[in-house]
C-alpha cells in the first residue's frame, strides 16, 4: 500500500471528499426535482383553498378547477384595507405567491412588524355564491398550524373550513386536519348580531351548541385547539376590518356611528335568514 | 499487512446465487429477521403501518438505503480510515436518505406528508448502521448487495403484515381499496364499526408481538435458554 489509510492526512482528505461528493450530490439533485416539489405545494395551496370551499378535488385536478372557482386574489394590510397594488390574478398574482407561514414565523421572530404585515383574501364564486377565502396561520404544540376559512357574500358566516398542521401529534392536536372538527365551523359567524367583531373561540370541553361563535375543542389536544383559538381569533380581526367595508362601504371617514348602524340592521335580518337555513 | 493479503484467497469463483449468497437473502427473513429477532427500527415499524401504503414506501426507501449504502460502503471499505468509519457511515446513510426524501416529495407527493418524518428517520434506524458497520465493513459489493436486500426484505414483510391488519381493522380497506362494503357501516345502517384502536401506534406493537410469538412457537431455536 502506498498510503498509510489511518494517518491524520489520509483522514482528513478522506472525509473531505466524501463530504463533498456527497454534498454536491444532494445539491444536484434537489435543484433537478425542486420545480416538481414546488409545483406539488401549489397544488396543494389551490387543493387547500378549494376544500375551504367545500370542494373536494385532487390535487393534480386542483389548478384546473382553481383557475374555474376562484376570480381574484389580493392583499389586505394590517388595517383591512385592500392594497391596490400589483397582479390580482388568483394564480400569478402577489396574493398567492405569499408565504403567509414565513411572514407569521418573521413576526413572531420581530423581523416584521404587525403594521407590515399582508393578508391575502381569494373571492370566489361557487353555485352563483360569492365567497371569500381567508388564510389563517398560528402555532400548535409542536409547530405551525394554518387552514382556510371561506366566508359568505354577507362578510360573516362561515361558509366551511380546512385546516392542516405540519406535525401536531397523531390522534390528538392532528384531529384538527378531520372532519369532525372543521365540520363544526359552516354556520358559524364571526360577528355579533349587533355587527361587533366575535371572532371564532375553539372551547374546551365543548361549546353551547347555540353559540354561533364557538367550536368544540379536541379532547388531548388542548394546547393545539388553543392554537386554533389564537389563529382565528388575531386574523379574523383584521379580516372583519376589510369584511364589514365591503358589505356597507363607509361613506366617509368622519362619520362611523351611522353606517355602522345600518350595518348592524342589515346584518341582524342575514342572520335570521341564515341562521333558518344553515340551521334546519 | 502484507501478510494478510499473500493469505490464500485462490478459492474457485463463487457463483452469484451460491448456497452462502442465498442464506444471505433468506436469513433476515425468518431466522435472523431485523424486526423480530433483531428488534431493531422498532420506532419506524409502529409508525407509518396505519395504511399499507405507507409500509411499502417505508419499505421501499430502507431498501435503497440499506442495499445503496452496503454496497457503497463495501466498495469503500478498504479507503474508510478506521478512527472515523461511523462517521463516514452515517455521512452516507444521511446522504442517501436525504436523497431519498427528495425523491418522494417530488413524485409521491401526498405518501411523503405521511411518512415525511419517518423518512428522515431512516438515519438513526438500526438496521442501517448495523448493516453497514457488521456487514458491508467486511465483505465484498455483492454479498453486501444481498445481506442489504435480504434485511430490508425481512424489515418489509413485517411492516406489510402489521400494514394490511391494522388497515383492514382499522380503516375497512388495504392500498385504499374498500374491502369492507360502504352499506354495512353503522352510518349507513349497517352494524360495523372500524376499529379506531388498531390505528393508535399502540396496536402495532402488539401485532409485532404476536409475529413474534407465532415465529418463535414454530422455530424453536429462536428461543433463548
Amino acid at each position: 500500500m502506498a498510503f498509510d489509510k489511518n494517518s491524520n492526512s489520509f483522514t482528513f482528505i478522506f472525509a473531505t471528499v466524501l463530504v463533498v461528493v456527497v454534498g454536491s450530490l444532494l445539491a444536484v439533485t434537489f435543484l433537478a426535482l425542486k420545480p416538481a416539489y414546488d409545483e406539488n405545494v401549489r397544488r396543494e395551496k389551490m387543493q387547500n383553498i378549494l376544500a375551504s370551499m367545500k370542494v373536494k378535488v385532487e390535487r393534480d385536478a386542483a389548478p384546473e378547477k382553481y383557475k374555474e372557482l376562484v376570480g381574484e386574489a389580493f392583499l389586505l394590510d394590517a388595517q383591512g384595507m385592500r392594497v391596490e397594488a400589483g397582479n390580482n390574478d388568483p394564480v400569478t398574482g402577489v396574493a398567492f405567491a405569499l408565504d403567509v407561514l414565513k411572514q407569521y414565523k418573521d413576526w413572531k421572530a420581530g423581523v416584521v412588524k404587525a403594521e407590515d404585515m399582508h393578508f391575502p383574501v381569494y373571492t370566489a364564486t361557487i353555485d352563483g355564491k360569492q365567497l371569500y377565502v381567508l388564510p389563517v396561520v398560528g402555532t400548535g404544540l409542536w409547530g405551525p398550524i394554518w387552514g382556510y376559512l371561506s366566508v359568505e357574500a354577507d362578510g360573516r358566516t362561515i361558509y366551511g373550513a380546512t385546516f392542516d398542521h405540519k406535525g401536531e401529534t397523531p390522534g390528538l392536536g392532528a384531529e384538527i386536519a378531520t372532519p369532525f372538527f372543521y365540520e363544526q365551523f359552516p354556520g358559524k359567524t364571526i360577528t355579533g348580531d349587533d355587527g361587533s367583531y366575535a371572532g371564532i373561540h375553539v372551547y374546551k370541553g365543548g361549546s353551547q351548541t347555540t353559540d354561533p361563535h364557538g367550536v368544540d375543542g379536541i379532547s388531548g389536544g388542548t394546547i393545539t385547539s388553543q392554537g386554533v383559538d389564537e389563529m382565528l381569533m388575531r386574523l379574523l380581526a383584521t379580516y372583519d376590518l376589510y369584511l364589514k367595508s365591503t358589505i356597507a362601504p363607509p361613506t366617509a371617514e368622519v362619520i362611523t356611528t351611522v353606517p355602522d348602524a345600518l350595518l348592524a340592521d342589515t346584518l341582524a335580518i342575514d342572520s335570521s335568514i341564515t341562521s333558518q337555513s344553515v340551521q334546519p | 499487512m502484507s501478510t494478510a493479503v499473500a493469505a490464500p484467497e485462490v478459492k474457485p469463483a463463487e457463483g452469484l446465487f451460491s448456497k452462502k449468497n442465498r442464506k444471505l437473502i433468506t436469513d433476515p427473513l425468518n431466522d435472523n429477521n431485523p424486526i423480530t429477532v433483531q428488534v431493531l427500527g422498532i420506532c419506524s415499524a409502529l409508525a407509518i403501518t396505519v395504511k399499507v401504503q405507507n409500509a411499502v414506501v417505508m419499505s421501499l426507501s430502507v431498501l435503497a438505503v440499506v442495499v445503496v449504502g452496503n454496497m457503497v460502503i463495501s466498495a469503500l471499505r478498504n479507503l474508510i480510515p478506521g478512527r472515523i468509519r461511523i462517521i463516514a457511515q452515517l455521512v452516507i446513510a444521511a446522504g442517501l436518505v436525504t436523497l431519498v426524501d427528495i425523491v418522494l416529495k417530488a413524485y409521491v407527493y401526498d405518501v411523503s406528508k405521511q411518512v415525511g418524518v419517518y423518512v428522515g428517520l431512516i438515519i438513526t434506524n438500526c438496521i442501517l448502521m448495523g448493516r453497514y458497520e457488521a456487514f458491508a465493513m467486511g465483505n465484498k459489493v455483492w454479498p453486501s448487495a444481498l445481506d442489504g436486500l435480504g434485511n430490508s426484505l425481512g424489515y418489509a414483510w413485517i411492516l406489510l403484515a402489521v400494514g394490511v391488519v391494522r388497515e383492514v381493522t382499522g380503516n375497512g380497506s388495504v392500498m385504499g381499496v374498500r374491502l369492507i362494503p360502504e352499506s354495512w357501516y353503522a352510518v349507513n345502517g349497517g352494524a360495523y364499526f372500524n376499529n379506531n384502536m388498531m390505528i393508535l401506534p399502540p396496536m402495532a406493537l402488539v401485532l409485532v408481538g404476536i409475529i413474534i410469538w407465532v415465529q418463535r412457537s414454530r422455530n424453536t431455536k429462536l428461543i433463548e435458554q
